[in-house]
């Protein structure tokens, strides 16, 4: 990686504080992933995005700058990754998976918040995240208070365009909506200096829907019983799927799939078939945060399904293709991407229906619902998915945690005497 | 056949040894510093198979014990060995309070545990039997004779016990801010028993158990008798110990 360090401080990095960073992050991969056992071989794709991710991907963010291009930064499954592609940009996730630079952030935001907001500033204040040094423009949305407020404050550090997402899914709701992507629209062109057209964005349309195929595949893949890889890796998966080359990702995922597929005919798993089968709910999970995961993979049960923005909020429906316009094409935008179950919407009845189907669908044995402390909308809807699944029959378990690792013995506790109840 | 079970908590190791179903040694020793250690060196004159529980379980599966299980399970299975017609746990141990819901055949239905600070634990009364110059065995009956009225709003074991100490500034008896804190517990542990809509018969297990008030404020407040073991610290290691017998 020591070839990186001038790209490093060209960014302005405080290269000492990512070097801490950098360190602190191979021996966890190592011990969460690397340890897993009879993993599909084509993990190691994914295994060297991870090893990379701060070095080859932001070279090739670079390379994509130095030949004009633009790089568009973001945090929210609501944003729509087409537009910006459809302009020329890359799009990319954001990191906000791991505490960090918290006395620089405690300046600025209070103490008691939501940690993903915190980490996402506390990466910015640090400079210790080169995907944000790259970033021409952070787009930002209104999909919980906290971060609607943040992004204020992040504006003062680094250009944010906020897009108002809607709270409800009324018509009016929806015009709303659409209006907001035409804006974005235009304020992407306007960063990219290229016109976005009804061709443009067809094409990224289909590049998206392919993205989303792959991963779709993979999630069904993941319906077979002995299950033919780990929840871990899947989530590993869909985090890195929000910031790798979606063409090279599409493809590597369906290679996975097509190993999978081989797995499953030949009854290979990586659990065996009668360990218990989880869905995990609640809120996403950036990288690093894979503290709930290993937990319960640790103790012998599987995940099959992320109910989850890292998961199928971010690649369940996909966008009609056949649009004979631009403006039809960003309505059809708009109407898939108001469909996301998020926990800001009132009502969102549509979130626990899908839960209970999954549950059908997936063969899963049970529910671990886990919020991020002081997520508002989510730790207060895991009462009506609580009660969604106790009146199926449905065991679940509650859990709220943040990115410490404090708390990884009460959650162990929690998480073995849960498995054991379903055995 | 002999076969033991370990419970290695934050405060205390308890250790069950059984022969042909019966309990023939049972001991309660300070977990202290090297807890995997004093534990195996507990079990080792037995030379029986062991099933650990307790916070230090994954440790003990790593040298000497043969299956773990949790502390939530243990409580189900040595409770039920006891008490056979209990349909709900209240465990206070050291560090963590659980309340554990069980069916008529004694399987675990739900179970909640209080969060990751020690409120309501055996620790907070530990701190406030401290700060009112009572030994741990001291501060329950002291409450006992304590006049009600007084309330403590503070269940952080840091805030509790300054509001314990300026109460004692202003003159307060400490029997009355012990029964305060008292209530408090009780309360807290009450609400995480409605929480999972407890059904009567309730066990009451855990170094707490032992405190003579928590167990009159608990059947109080829930209006129901709370069953007590004669030894509520060993019923984690009983549990483990009766589960080591399944396994062979």
């Amino acid at each position: 990686m020591s070839d990186y360090r001038k790209m490093w401080a060209d960014l302005g990095l405080d290269l000492d504080a990512h070097d801490q960073l950098l360190q602190a992050l191979p021996p966890t991969y190592h011990d969460v992933y690397l340890t897993q056992t009879n993993r599909p071989q084509k993990m190691d794709y994914f295994d060297f995005v991870v090893n990379e991710i701060h070095g080859l991907r932001i070279q090739e963010l670079q390379q994509h700058k130095q030949q004009g291009g633009k790089v568009i930064g973001t945090f929210c499954v609501f944003v729509p990754e087409e537009i910006v592609r459809s302009a020329g940009g890359i799009c990319i996730g954001l990191c906000s998976g791991l505490e960090t630079g918290s006395g620089e952030v405690e300046k600025i935001l209070p103490r008691q918040i939501c940690p993903l907001i915190k980490s996402f500033m506390g990466f910015k204040l640090g400079k210790i995240c080169p995907y944000f040094e790259s970033c021409d423009l952070v787009v930002g949305e209104t999909t919980c208070d906290g971060k609607k407020k943040a992004f204020e404050l992040l504006n003062d550090y680094i250009p944010v365009h906020v897009m108002e997402t809607p709270q409800m899914k009324r018509e009016r709701d929806y015009k709303l909506w659409l209006k907001e992507i035409k804006d974005f629209a235009v304020k992407i062109e306007d960063i990219t200096g290229q016109k976005i057209t009804a061709a443009s964005l067809k094409q990224s349309i289909i590049d998206t829907n392919a993205k989303r195929q792959a991963l779709l595949r993979l999630a069904s893949l993941r319906r077979h019983k002995p299950a033919p890889i780990s929840g871990k890796d899947s989530l590993l998966i869909e985090q890195i799927a929000m910031y790798d080359d979606v063409t090279r990702f599409t493809q590597k995922v369906n290679e996975l799939c097509d190993e999978l597929e081989e797995r499953i005919n030949s009854g290979t798993g990586v659990a065996p078939a009668n360990a218990p089968r989880i869905i995990l709910s609640g809120t996403p999970m950036a990288i690093p945060n894979w503290k709930v995961p290993h937990i319960i993979e640790s103790t012998g049960a599987i995940i099959v399904a992320e109910e989850m923005c890292t998961g199928l909020r971010y690649f369940e429906g996909l966008v009609p293709e056949d649009a004979s316009s631009l403006e039809e094409a960003y309505a059809n935008l708009a109407q898939r991407y108001l469909n996301i179950n998020c926990a800001v919407f009132t009502p969102n009845n549509n979130r626990t229906q899908r839960l209970m189907e999954l549950v059908e669908e997936y063969q899963a044995d049970g529910v671990i619902h886990v919020s991020l402390s002081f997520c508002d909308p989510y730790s207060i809807e895991a009462t009506q998915v609580e009660k969604a699944c106790r009146q199926a029959g449905i065991p679940i378990l509650k859990l709220e945690t943040d990115y410490g690792q404090e708390d990884t013995e009460q959650l162990k506790t929690r998480v073995e005497a849960f498995c054991e109840m379903l055995r | 056949m002999r076969r033991a079970g370990v419970d290695i908590g934050s405060r205390t190791i308890a250790v069950v040894v059984m022969e042909e179903g019966k309990i023939i040694y049972s001991t309660v020793v300070d977990t202290g510093y090297q807890p995997n250690e004093t534990a195996a060196a507990l079990l080792t004159p037995f030379a029986a198979p062991v099933v650990a529980t307790g916070y230090g379980r994954h440790a003990a599966k790593a040298s000497f014990a043969r299956e773990i299980i949790t502390e939530i399970k243990a409580h189900a299975l040595g409770t039920a060995y006891l008490f056979p017609e209990v349909r709900t746990i209240l465990d206070i141990g050291g560090q963590d309070t659980k309340a554990i819901l069980l069916s008529p055949q004694k399987a675990v239905v739900d179970f909640v545990m209080n969060d990751k600070c020690s409120a309501g634990t055996g620790k907070f009364l530990e701190v406030m039997a401290a700060a009112l110059g009572y030994d741990i065995g001291e501060i329950g009956p002291a409450a006992l004779a304590g006049k009600p009225g007084l309330k403590i709003s503070n269940m952080c074991t840091v805030f509790a016990e300054s509001e314990a100490i300026s109460l004692l500034h202003r003159g307060t008896p400490r029997q009355d801010i012990a029964l305060a804190l008292h209530q408090s517990v009780a309360e807290r542990a009450a609400s995480l028993l409605k929480k999972i809509s407890f059904v009567p018969p309730l066990v009451f297990t855990g170094g707490v158990a032992q405190n003579p008030c928590l167990v009159k404020l608990l059947s109080e407040i829930l209006s129901t008798t709370v069953y007590v073991p004669a030894s509520p610290q060993i019923v984690g290691a009983l549990g483990a110990a009766l589960h080591c017998a399944t396994l062979i």
